[in-house]
């Protein structure tokens, strides 16, 4: 059975096709990248898979599954977590809070339980907890379990984000450019951790990313897109130096 | 200053933090049940009454401070519960069935406001809910044969466990019973996966959804909630005033109960009983101050709306956090003397934000 599979995906916005016709295709285990010039659709891309925008062509498949047509939340709950381009964090709350939010697909108790927190809810609150406790050792966050996450920085932020799709227990993990906004030495944590998340917790990632180093360094295949259409798919080196891909970010020479 | 060390999962979902928090509760406890041998027969009725409008102002607290979703209709709800309340108990009903079937249609009442809910927001749910809020007054005025229109209804005493509960101290046990009920099982909601969705869809409905949050079904479930406890709120005012007609079910009401949730602090269970207390005693500090004032101001109509709404925007732009933020800055003040700064609940810079999907 095929893990997962973009088939002739599709959007317009008015007359603006912003995705048009893309396929791909993703192996269980693997990290797979999504690159492309600003504007060629990335995002709308997970836009797309997430189910925020309904797809005007085409279908996504997951383990089997039609997606297609389900609300958001079916999403989250068949095993798919994302993080955001520029961070949608719950601001009000501590970063505890927010990571048990990302435990919300395995919740197991009935509204009436929680009215009277009987004791099955303490029971399931604490094994909650101690979930949210693996993924707060895993990314280092002990520092900041309790502070409220309007008071801290972007790169912190930027974890904490990652830490709230990995409570979810994902099997695919969506990153919309996990390193924007990092320093050089924050988006080496960023690597390592990516690659952790491949190879210690076998989750399989799709990731949009400008940073090429990191791609080059964690990406197993890459697929370039320009203006909504795949222009190129292969191995970080072959699609670096694909005609097409370097007169999307370039320019050809005949236009210079 | 305490520190707090914490060596188990179990000390972050207890509801009381530490002793010193068991033992003014428990001062609290004590105060509030001697209450019938403390205060005068005038104290007793401005109990009732900050007891029953606790209980309205923690199920707007629900929708508005926790869910982010705003509602100026609650007044109507308010309505559903007094009436069903009257009408159950004209019928001979007993008290301990009237008011759980006040409480259920208010939240049926709930849902259906809820719906427009799932594709409104901010100001545009205001004004529908604005516009459900003066519709159910208007079918209160015209529903003759139900409700007796304009002219009212009289609300028989409570009746519990066949015997009649007269008197201000039996009354005053039941709310303050219900209203404390009420406090518990919304800090327990608000410590489960539940209330956790309630305000992971006020500060970003997007990323809710990507967590698996089903919005239609939370933000329903919100309104419900919260109509359900306006509702039992709506039961007991029946019960306290014994007449009701539309006219105590107005626009301003519903802004009252906005008021509450606001002053009280949005956001804050404590917020929408100190709230409630502001509110019920407000009217009286101006009836106190009216003697001092000037004969000309002292009798001109609409000072007490003037005054509420000045306090209102006293508070929106001096004290956004209300009375329950004040009290949290009074209280840091002391545990920290003498290092408390000026800033420190200063809301931080957001930084910048998707653009929200619609």
């Amino acid at each position: 059975m095929r893990f997962f599979g973009a088939e002739n995906l599709g959007i317009a916005f008015g007359g603006v096709r912003a995705v048009d016709g893309v396929s791909f295709e993703l192996r269980r285990g693997e990290v797979y990248t999504i690159i492309g010039p600003n504007g060629a659709g990335k995002t709308t891309i997970f836009n797309l898979i997430g189910l925020i925008y309904p797809a005007t062509t085409g279908r996504i498949l997951f383990q089997g599954r039609e997606l297609t047509g389900m609300k958001p939340h079916r999403v989250a709950e068949l095993g798919i977590a994302r993080t955001f381009q520029n961070i949608e964090l719950f601001e009000h709350a501590t970063v505890l809070q927010n990571l048990l939010i990302g435990r919300h697909r395995h919740r197991c108790t009935a509204l009436w339980q929680e009215l009277a927190f009987t004791p099955a809810v303490r029971r399931a609150e604490r094994a909650q907890r101690e979930a949210v406790e693996r993924v707060i050792d895993f990314l280092e966050l002990a520092h900041y379990r309790d502070s409220l996450v309007a008071g801290l920085p972007y790169g912190v932020r930027k974890v904490i984000e990652l830490g709230r799709a990995l409570a979810t227990e994902p099997q695919l993990l969506l990153l919309d450019e996990p390193s924007s906004g990092l320093n050089p030495e924050e988006t080496n944590d960023m690597a390592f951790w990516i690659e952790d998340i491949q190879k210690g917790l076998g989750i399989t990632v799709l990731m949009v990313e400008h940073d090429m180093s990191l791609v080059q360094r964690v990406s197993d295949r890459v697929l370039a897109l320009n203006e909504g259409r795949v222009i190129a798919e292969g191995t970080p080196a072959e699609v670096q130096s694909h005609p097409a891909v370097i007169e999307a970010y370039l320019g050809s020479k005949e236009e210079a | 200053m305490r520190f707090l060390f914490k060596t188990d999962y179990g000390q972050d979902l207890r509801l009381f933090k530490h002793r010193g928090q068991v033992f003014w509760y428990a001062v609290l406890a004590v105060v509030l049940l001697a209450a019938p041998w403390w205060a005068s027969e005038y104290m007793m009725t401005q109990l009732h009454f900050i007891g029953i409008y606790s209980i309205v102002g923690l199920g707007l607290m629900l929708l508005v401070g926790f869910t982010g979703q705003i509602s100026l209709g609650h007044a109507a709800f308010l309505a559903v519960g007094a009436y069903t309340e009257a009408l159950l108990a004209a019928a001979g009903w007993p008290f301990w069935l009237t008011l759980p079937c006040a409480a259920l249609l208010s939240a049926a009442v709930g849902v259906v406001v809820g719906l427009p809910a799932l594709r409104l927001k901010g100001i545009y749910l205001a004004i529908a809910t604005l516009a459900f809020g003066v519709i159910a007054e208007e079918i209160l005025a015209r529903w003759e044969s139900l409700t007796g229109g304009n002219s009212g209804l009289h609300v028989k005493p409570i009746e519990l466990f066949g015997a009649r509960l007269e008197g201000d101290a039996g009354f005053y046990y039941l709310v303050l019973g219900l209203t404390a009920a009420c406090c518990v099982a919304l800090a327990n909601l608000l410590r489960s996966p539940t209330g956790r969705a309630f305000v992971a869809i006020r500060d970003s409905e997007i990323s809710a959804a990507c967590m698996g949050v089903n919005l239609a079904r939370t933000k329903t479930l919100s309104f419900a909630l919260s109509a359900a406890l306006t509702g039992i709120g709506g039961a007991l005012y029946a019960h306290k005033v014994s007449f009701i007609s539309p006219e105590q079910f107005t626009l301003l009401v519903s802004i009252e109960l906005v008021t509450i949730v606001i002053l009280g602090g949005v956001g804050s269970l404590h917020g929408a009983v100190l709230g409630a207390a502001f509110i019920i005693v407000l009217p009286q500090l101006i009836a106190i101050a009216k003697d001092y004032l000037p004969a000309g101001v002292a009798g001109a109509a609409g000072l007490q709306s003037t005054v509420f709404g000045l306090v209102l925007i006293a508070f929106i732009v001096f004290e956004p956090m209300g009375l329950y933020g004040r009290w949290l800055k009074v209280r840091t003040w002391f545990e920290l003397f003498p290092f408390y700064r000026k800033g420190m609940f200063r809301r931080q810079k957001t930084y910048m934000k998707s653009e929200r999907v619609r």
